[in-house]
């Protein structure tokens, strides 16, 4: 094979004794056929794939719109418990596009964090931190409690026991002039109670986890 | 290429061939109708050369002691046959819309078509079986040693399969769209999720958005219903041709037998 190669060194189709080379050519009429018919199968391929797989990732890079959403007057929540509202988050797909989220007025007392001042309602969602199953207001133990794997948080949605890898997620919130409290959309803290933009359950976000689990393309944090 | 044995049939069976018209009497539409079956038969067999193929296919030389557990490939073969076909009935009634139209197309299927509760019976408990199926024949190429060489490729095939397998019996159970198919599969994406730096993003693949959409659901039929069994058709093509190519294992147990010259006399 060595030999082979060495004895058609040359690059012009003329020295390598090709019938019907040309002067000055360097390319086989034969090599020529394939690449060019390679290379249009290539394009025929691409032109196929690209827009199907297009098709099928693009709803990644989708960003959500921000919706508002009244859930009730201010007279209907207090301080020191929660009260279940339930918001819709896709109007497209009926029963299965609601969420219950627990809402309360935000408490100085309570909510000392400094990430949460200028809040007027602390809004937690019903969606456990550990694998999405819809965690429960339990009024006499002051505990959010989730059904599926015994995922435990305290009043300000902070895992005490359990799975869980982060707190609840919880909702921006503000009052309109109606005087109607209205959520937001989605976000996610960490242990700190630090805002990041909304991610999906089972995804921690101290230390690394934010690295780790990226925010989507499409989502942002107000 | 040398010519491939007969099929073994064994020579009472065979008896002689009845020739039509002779001193076996008149032809019979019986004697006819046999005439022109393999008539047909020659007429394929002459173009297509498909009778040899169909030869080194089914009259397979196997070792001494193969048993019931080879049979467990053929039972998982046919587990998948039975889902394809009840899937392509159910597929006939189901409707992918989630305000409300797919648990009420499931809901018409098991209580109001005709046997519909019978053949949704047989999808939803098959699925159990082809799982089990599967992995006890993986059990059985484990234990009888039968993925070491030359056959490494196709347990990787297989492993492949049962992934498959894994991925049908995960989209499948969204369809009825009851409480325990979304919270179910709300579960089961997110455990997806999970997968440092790519798990968000194959979240978002397979709800196709950000949330449980509109979409989420065709999007799992399509998967369920075209894209996977598409692939689970091709792969079980190839484990099949490698099965037949290379033969079953003879179980562990088994001794291979020495030629007579070789034999010593025991003292």
């Amino acid at each position: 094979m060595a030999d082979r190669r060495l004895k058609h060194k040359s690059k012009y189709t003329l020295d390598r004794g090709i019938p019907g080379a040309f002067e000055g050519e360097t390319i086989t009429r034969r090599r020529f056929m394939v690449g060019g018919a390679n290379a249009a199968g290539a394009v025929a391929t691409g032109a196929i794939v690209l827009p199907a797989l297009g098709f099928a990732v693009g709803p990644i890079f989708k960003s959500t719109p921000v919706r508002w959403e009244a859930v009730g007057p201010e007279s209907m929540f207090s301080l020191n418990n929660y009260i279940p509202v339930v918001l819709t988050l896709n109007p497209a797909i009926g029963e299965a596009g609601k969420t219950t989220v627990y809402v309360r007025k935000f408490n100085a007392a309570i909510d000392t964090d400094p990430y949460d001042k200028g809040t007027p309602y602390i809004a937690i969602t019903s969606r456990c931190a550990h694998l999405g199953c819809p965690v429960r207001w339990v009024d006499a133990a002051e505990r959010f409690i989730c059904p599926c794997h015994g995922g435990v948080y305290d009043l300000l949605g902070r895992p005490v026991g359990g799975p869980p890898v982060r707190p609840l997620d919880r909702f921006y919130t503000r009052v309109n002039t109606a005087g109607d409290v209205e959520l937001g959309p989605r976000f996610s803290v960490n242990s700190e109670l630090r805002r990041f933009s909304p991610r999906d359950p089972g995804e921690p976000l101290d230390g690394i986890g934010q690295y780790l689990y990226p925010s989507r393309p499409g989502a942002q944090k107000l | 290429m040398p010519k491939l044995p007969a099929p073994p049939v064994p020579q009472a069976l065979k008896g002689p061939p009845p020739r039509p018209g002779d001193e076996n009497g008149k032809a019979t539409p019986l004697d006819h109708a046999a005439e022109a079956g393999i008539t047909v038969v020659d007429w394929v067999d002459e173009r297509t050369s498909l009778s040899g193929a169909a030869r080194w296919l089914m009259f397979r030389k196997v070792p001494k002691g193969t048993n019931w557990f080879y049979t467990l490939g053929s039972a998982t073969l046919f587990a998948f046959l039975s889902q394809a076909v009840t899937g392509v009935f159910l597929a006939m009634y189901y409707r992918p819309d989630p305000s409300g139209g797919a648990y009420e197309s499931i809901r018409y299927v098991t209580n109001d078509v005709f046997l519909g509760q019978f053949v949704r019976g047989m999808h939803k408990w098959g699925a159990s079986v082809m799982v089990i199926l599967v992995f006890l024949h993986m059990g059985r190429t484990f234990f009888w040693g039968a993925y070491k060489y030359p056959r490494e490729l196709n347990w990787v095939i297989g492993v492949v399969l049962l992934i498959l397998t894994l991925v049908m019996g995960f989209t499948g159970y969204l369809l009825p769209f009851d409480q325990r198919a979304y919270w179910a599969t709300i579960v089961g994406v997110n455990i997806n999720g999970t997968g440092p730096l790519i798990g968000p993003y194959l979240s978002d693949f397979l709800r196709g958005g950000s949330e449980f959409g509109a979409t989420t659901l065709s999007r799992f039929y399509a998967i369920h219903m075209l894209l996977v069994p598409g692939a689970i058709i091709a792969l079980i093509g190839a484990h099949l041709y490698l099965v037949t190519k290379l033969g079953t294992t003879a179980p562990p147990w088994a001794k291979a037998e020495q030629p007579e010259e070789l034999r010593e006399e025991e003292i």
